[in-house]
């Protein structure tokens, strides 16, 4: 950052580089730990940048094509459509292409400048993107052809997973958190129950009892897909994580809120919906961000029970006889991917945080007109 | 319910636990006037206060609005509560959202109002209370006696026809004091029915029609404004009374 001191020192370096280096000669100790820095940097680095750019293969059609010195994305290149949509029919891969596309897509809107509406188009936009995804994706209405949900996957499965379970889980989630601070002691304790239940299972051993143990249970002739049951658990999961955050903000929210709701005539319900949660859940939005991104990646534990997300098509991917032995390229690729999900999810967090703290402080004299 | 309807006490008892923080209290409130409850704290004074809407159970006695026995019920309190107008010590304007939209919130979302009849009403109170040119700004942007006074204008936008004050100007500087003061004599004049908790004698004096002091949980002496201010009959007033004017 290229930011000038404003702190009176006219002397002090204006840049990041400028105080490196002024670190650097200010004694002997800074110069021996930038120069290990350094050292450590072009050792490290270096190899790094060679593997992944200056050797690395591009396009070949197997792994014999790839320089053997250098990464071979031509793996990654050539399995792309695979990664992406799993074993999607080619034939109806719009309809994957609009599901993948949708969250970066609302994700860059909530960055974007506001502009009036966009709040009212991000809310709509996601809380209904689980349903409209699995009505695209699923088809069968509509002039849809029907694709079976065994063949979704790759990083179009991990998506449906993981904004699925999440705005599934929201609500769930929200009665939780009023439940287990209701005053009725029943409420209270199947609320308690539930929470420690899911949030205390391991979440392989859930996706294992939804999967396999839970069809037991349903009267024959009943058959749910394997990835509604996995859906269902990971939903269940979040929910407990989330009812515990949400609970935090029902907290900070003071009882003289309440109150004043009560005095105007407001029923339990409008109470909540109006003006309690919107102020508890702003003040733990972070921690909300959190476990979504905690999350996104939990999803790719849906491979234990056979589903293909894309950790688990890439993996599967790796033992393609004409592209063995590429287990670091398709790692590498898998942790890229999330960790940009993970990355833009973090901004937008930022970036909400921003806005409430301008709302809070904002003197908006002539921003909004009166009537 | 009529547009200022009378209130009526009777043989009120509330404990908490074990310790009793009404005792036996009766008292009458006509519709048009306002009355001054006042006394040493945890006299129980806010406490019956809180009683007049239901924000408080109590366990013995009856409270009758406007010819209606305030009852338990969630429904018939939520009702009754449109009704009866309540302005808190801390204010309790929600932080979230602008002072016009705390004003229109409740008529919209509790009266099922329209958004274009609730903005006029509100701006029509908010230019009343004298903070007409805040309606966009969030709460946390007003100073003390500018969110009393938008919290007035939120209770008045449900049209009760009581309104009830909970120390409504302890939290302020002297200065917000009057400023609201001012707000609350307006309303006293236009013959709303009041009840004020309140040690703001100046105020008793100008509009009470009566003040009630309590001590301990029960009522000690009611009396018009001047016969209590100026001769209190017993001692534990007297006392009272004394604390008040050295402060």
């Amino acid at each position: 950052m290229a930011t000038t001191s404003v702190s009176g020192n006219s002397r002090a370096p204006a840049t990041a580089a400028g105080r490196l280096l002024a670190t650097a000669v200010a004694n002997p100790f800074g110069t021996l730990v930038v120069l290990g820095l350094a050292y450590l940097a072009w050792t490290l680095g270096l190899p790094i940048v060679d593997w992944a750019f200056v050797n690395a293969t591009w396009v070949a059609s197997d792994r014999a094509g790839c320089n053997p010195d250098g990464a071979c994305w031509a793996f990654i290149v050539n399995r792309l459509p695979q990664f992406a949509f799993g074993f999607y029919p080619e034939a109806e891969r719009w309809r994957a292409w609009i599901v993948l596309l949708a969250p970066p897509l609302l994700l860059l809107l909530a960055m974007a400048p506001d502009f009036p509406g966009r709040r009212r188009i991000l809310v709509v936009g996601f809380c209904l993107y689980p349903i409209a995804a699995f009505v695209m994706l699923a088809g069968g209405v509509l002039g849809l052809a029907p694709v079976p949900s065994e063949k979704w996957g790759g990083l179009l499965l991990t998506m449906v997973v993981g904004l699925g379970a999440f705005v599934f889980s929201f609500p769930i989630a929200i009665l939780l958190a009023i439940g287990r601070a209701s005053k009725l002691p029943a409420i209270r304790l199947l609320a308690t129950g539930f929470i420690e239940f899911w949030r205390g299972m391991p979440l392989i051993a859930i996706l294992f009892m939804s999967v396999i143990m839970l069809p037991l249970f349903l009267p024959p002739g009943v058959e749910f897909p394997r990835l509604t049951l996995a859906m269902i658990g990971i939903t269940l999961y979040s929910a407990a994580f989330l009812a515990e955050v949400a609970r935090g903000g029902l907290q900070s929210v003071s009882r003289g809120q309440s109150e004043a709701a009560n005095a105007l005539g407001f029923g339990f319900w409008a109470m909540q919906g109006y003006i309690v949660m919107p102020q508890a859940l702003r003040a733990v939005l972070p921690g909300i961000v959190n476990s979504a991104i905690s999350l996104l990646k939990d999803t790719t534990y849906v491979m234990v029970v056979g589903l293909f997300d894309l950790l688990n098509i890439v993996n599967a991917a790796l033992s393609d006889p004409a592209w063995l032995g590429l287990a670091t390229e398709g790692y590498v690729f898998v942790g890229l991917v999330f960790w940009s999900l993970c990355f833009g999810l973090s901004q937008v967090s930022a970036r909400m945080e921003r806005d409430a703290e301008r709302n809070q402080s904002r003197t908006p004299s002539g921003e909004r007109k009166a009537p | 319910m009529t547009a200022n309807a009378s209130i009526s006490v009777r043989s009120l008892s509330k404990w908490y636990g074990s310790w009793r923080a009404l005792r036996d209290v009766s008292m009458d409130i006509e519709g048009g006037t306002c009355t001054v409850l006042c006394g040493p704290s945890g006299s129980g004074k806010s406490t019956l206060l809180r009683c007049l809407n239901g924000l408080e159970e109590w366990q013995e006695g009856d409270v009758v609005i406007g010819g209606v026995p305030v009852g338990y019920r969630a429904g018939e309190l939520r009702r009754l509560r449109r009704d009866v107008g309540m302005v808190f010590q801390s204010f309790n304007l929600f932080p979230h959202l602008s002072v016009l939209d705390n004003v229109t919130l409740a008529p919209r979302i509790v009266r099922r109002r329209g958004r274009r009849e609730s903005e006029q009403h509100a701006m029509q109170l908010l230019e009343r209370v004298g903070v007409g040119q805040h309606a966009a700004k969030l709460p946390s942007a007003l100073s003390g006696g500018q969110q009393q006074r938008v919290a007035i204008a939120r209770a008045l936008a449900m049209r009760p026809s009581i309104l009830l004050f909970d120390e409504p100007t302890s939290a302020l500087d002297p200065e917000s004091v009057k400023e609201v003061l001012d707000v609350m004599i307006d309303l006293a004049r236009s013959g709303t029915t009041m009840a004020v908790v309140t040690h703001e004698m100046g105020f008793a004096r100008r509009v009470a029609g009566r003040v009630v002091f309590m001590d301990k949980g029960s009522i000690v002496e009611t009396g018009e404004p001047d016969e209590f201010f100026d001769c209190p009959c017993t001692d534990r007033a007297k006392a009272f009374l004394g604390n008040i004017a050295r402060n």
